[in-house]
């Protein structure tokens, strides 16, 4: 019986550690009670000091967690530069990985009497009446970088990247080469994910269309050494390839160190062609250094887009086309510059 | 005639030795991979010296990346194989401890700035630092498994959950680069010498774990521990102390595979280096022949198990199955390898022989 006893309080001790141990989400949900109550406490300044700072505009602003990926947390970044005291803004953050917390985040927000919801919503489904709330409360919604499964007439604009044009653009460039025959290896990413299927997408259609060949199409799940593993073995087959097509910057690496140990050249004017998306600092020295020869961008910079439509929207204009998709660059390694790595390097 | 049937009886039992010994099944099972490879396309054998880019001679071949990527898991199954002999009992966060540990690596040897032009300590000094928190991590699964009695799977879910947040922590969440190229001597080649340099790491990890099992008493103690904890406590063992020791000695086989992993790309990704490394390192001890349920273990069986299992992965890629299918692909022929070697099979199996020799007799 005592040690029946034990093990039940032991395995509440466990679960209780587990859920200590569950970092991001659980860190996530305190910063966004730490986010509430700032709202809250920056409301009452704002209700003491209305002459002062009666031109802010209240935003509420739902996001990923920032660890998520470096993308995340260039997006945070971008974020908090655009909405300060400075540009005109009194903004409230809060982050969660979870659905069901970013829409406890949202009524918090809506209560509080925000003017604005930015929201980058975790999931697709479950925002209807929650958005309706809010237009219900006269606030006025815009999504950022990801779109949800609900009716526009809810929210006034969605600013998103286009995968399907990333692709199309890495893939165009690829055309422009113009070499006089494409042997690719393609590194997808983890199968499935709206990156994956936009990038595969453009590809695949170019190998229809184009006649060129796979040398081979496996998915490294975003993996640096599965990468490696996938073209060490093209490598060690004796198959040649001149286009290495990675989806994004990680993989390439992992490619490029194989084909470093097996002494093949690659980069500007060389025997392989290598090609990587989400232009991380490093990725873009590497174009820089003419190691590689292009990298795609994943655009997580929306803040000035966003800027762009909330003076729109109090300016009293309409938006009229309610999805904003994000110019996103492709960089060549011929024509980048150290400017281009400073400003668009994440 | 009697000599005859004297011959006979030895030769039977010379080779019934032989498929007694825990190393027959994966040595077989390397030996049938062989053939396959050798029928299917002989040109997997093939060993080629060439030069890398950095104009050093390095060997290349199917045959190289396996001795390569397969050393790490060896010296994974090296601590894998006493954790599970000592509690009966994996740790499944082996990955999230590597992630850990190649960041403190990273951590101490870009100080503050996550892009260093010089590294600001000296290599030695970082590995030794990593070496530490991954033995203390490994103390951690140690003292919940042994002295709060903690099912070993479930103790270290602790870590297998929050270890790839915490290595993110150690570094701010920043991807360091490396660009020393003395760095990646060991997860590539030293310059000179065309062998990778991890299959000498693990070699030396081998010989290591070989002298203490020989010279120590820690293979005896292991076992008897996991056979029966009760009674090795009456003879004056200290069953937790064995039990936390285990779990060190698997922290420092963490750290010196987040060495080879960090070193092979000379940065690091949180959420996907060494993903389900875990997995493959219980399987290579459960390819050897070792019951899971902890007690008597062969060394040898389980390395050589580790090598089975790259030597599978690397011709699954050879033959361009697709890479998210090769998880299916393993475990098929793993099953197949774990129910011949489990010892129930194994007991089956000789008591079936026996009874067939005393029919012969009759």
């Amino acid at each position: 019986m005592k040690k029946k006893l034990l093990s039940v309080l032991l395995s509440t001790a466990m679960v209780a550690a587990l859920a200590t141990g569950c970092g991001s989400s659980e860190e996530a949900t305190a910063s966004t009670e730490d986010t509430a109550t700032e709202a809250a406490a920056s409301e009452d300044t704002a209700e003491e000091a209305p002459a002062a700072s009666g031109e802010l505009i209240k935003v509420g602003i739902i996001n990923n967690d920032p660890n998520e990926s470096g993308y995340r947390t260039a997006n945070d970044k971008d974020l908090k530069a655009m909405f300060t005291e400075e540009n005109g803004y009194d903004a409230s953050f809060a982050y969660s990985l979870k659905n069901d917390e970013q829409i406890t985040a949202a009524q918090k927000f809506i209560q509080d009497g925000v003017d604005y919801l930015l929201l980058s919503a975790a999931d697709t489904a479950g925002w209807d009446s929650v958005l309706q709330d809010a237009q219900d409360a006269g606030v006025r919604v815009i999504l950022f970088d990801r779109t949800i499964d609900a009716d526009e007439s809810l929210y006034e604009a969605s600013i998103v990247s286009d995968m399907d044009k990333e692709g199309e653009t890495a893939v165009n460039w690829l055309k422009e080469q113009g070499l006089s025959e494409y042997k690719i290896i393609h590194l997808q990413g983890v199968m499935g994910s709206a990156a994956q299927q936009g990038r595969s997408g453009a590809l695949d259609a170019a190998v229809a269309s184009d006649g060129w060949t796979l040398v081979t199409q496996q998915t490294a799940e975003w993996n640096a050494e599965k990468a490696q593993q996938i073209v060490q073995s093209v490598i060690d087959s004796g198959e040649s390839f001149n286009v290495i097509y990675a989806e994004n910057d990680d993989m390439a690496k992992g490619a490029v160190a194989a084909l470093d140990k097996a002494n093949i050249s690659h980069g500007v004017g060389k025997d392989v062609i290598v090609m990587g998306f989400d232009c991380n600092k490093w990725a873009l020295e590497e174009l820089l250094a003419q190691n590689w020869n292009y990298d795609g961008q994943c655009n997580p910079f929306q803040a000035s887009y966003i800027d762009e439509v909330i003076k729109k929207l109090e300016a009293g204009e309409t938006i009229s086309e309610k999805v904003i998709i994000m110019d996103e660059k492709g960089f060549d390694a011929e024509t980048i510059t150290q400017d281009d790595v400073n400003i668009y390097g994440i | 005639m009697q000599t005859n049937e004297a011959k006979k009886s030895s030769a039977s039992s010379f080779f019934m030795k032989i498929v007694k010994n825990q190393c027959f099944i994966p040595l077989a099972t390397l030996l049938l991979l062989a053939v396959f490879n050798l029928i299917a396309d002989p040109s997997f054998f093939k060993i080629s010296l060439g030069y890398n880019s950095a104009g050093n001679p390095v060997l290349s071949g199917f045959l190289i990346t396996i001795l390569d990527s397969g050393s790490e898991l060896a010296i994974l199954a090296i601590g894998m194989t006493l954790v599970t002999a000592a509690t009966g009992g994996q740790d499944i966060s082996v990955g999230a401890a590597i992630a850990i540990s190649g960041s403190v690596l990273l951590r101490v040897l870009c100080g503050t700035n996550s892009r260093p032009e010089t590294l600001q300590a000296p290599i030695i000094v970082a590995f030794l630092v990593s070496c530490v928190v991954a033995m203390l991590f490994g103390a951690f699964n140690g003292v919940l498994v042994a002295y709060f009695k903690i099912q070993p799977m479930i103790a270290t879910l602790i870590l297998y959950t929050a270890g790839r947040s915490i290595a993110a922590w150690i570094n701010n969440n920043e991807l360091p680069v490396i660009s020393e190229p003395s760095f990646t001597y060991f997860g590539e080649f030293i310059p000179g010498i065309p062998i990778p340099t991890p299959f000498f790491i693990a070699v030396a990890c081998m010989i290591i774990i070989g002298i203490v099992l020989k010279v120590t008493n820690l293979k005896l103690f292991t076992q008897a521990v996991g056979i029966n904890e009760s009674s090795s406590r009456l003879n004056g063992l200290n069953p937790a102390f064995i039990k936390v020791l285990s779990f060190v000695i698997l922290g420092l086989c963490v750290a010196v595979v987040g060495l080879i992993k960090v070193s092979r790309i000379s940065t690091i990704n949180y959420s996907v280096i060494a993903k389900d490394i875990e997995m493959d390192a219980i399987l290579a001890v459960a390819l050897g022949g070792n019951a899971l349920s902890g007690g008597k273990f062969n060394m040898a069986a389980s390395i050589i198990g580790a090598y089975v299992i790259q030597f599978l992965t690397t011709t699954l890629y050879k033959f361009n199955v697709q890479s998210d299918a090769l998880p299916a692909y393993k475990a098929i022929v793993v099953i197949l390898l774990v129910v011949i070697s489990a010892p129930t099979v194994r007991e089956a199996f000789s008591s079936m022989t026996k009874k067939l020799k005393v029919k012969e007799v009759a």
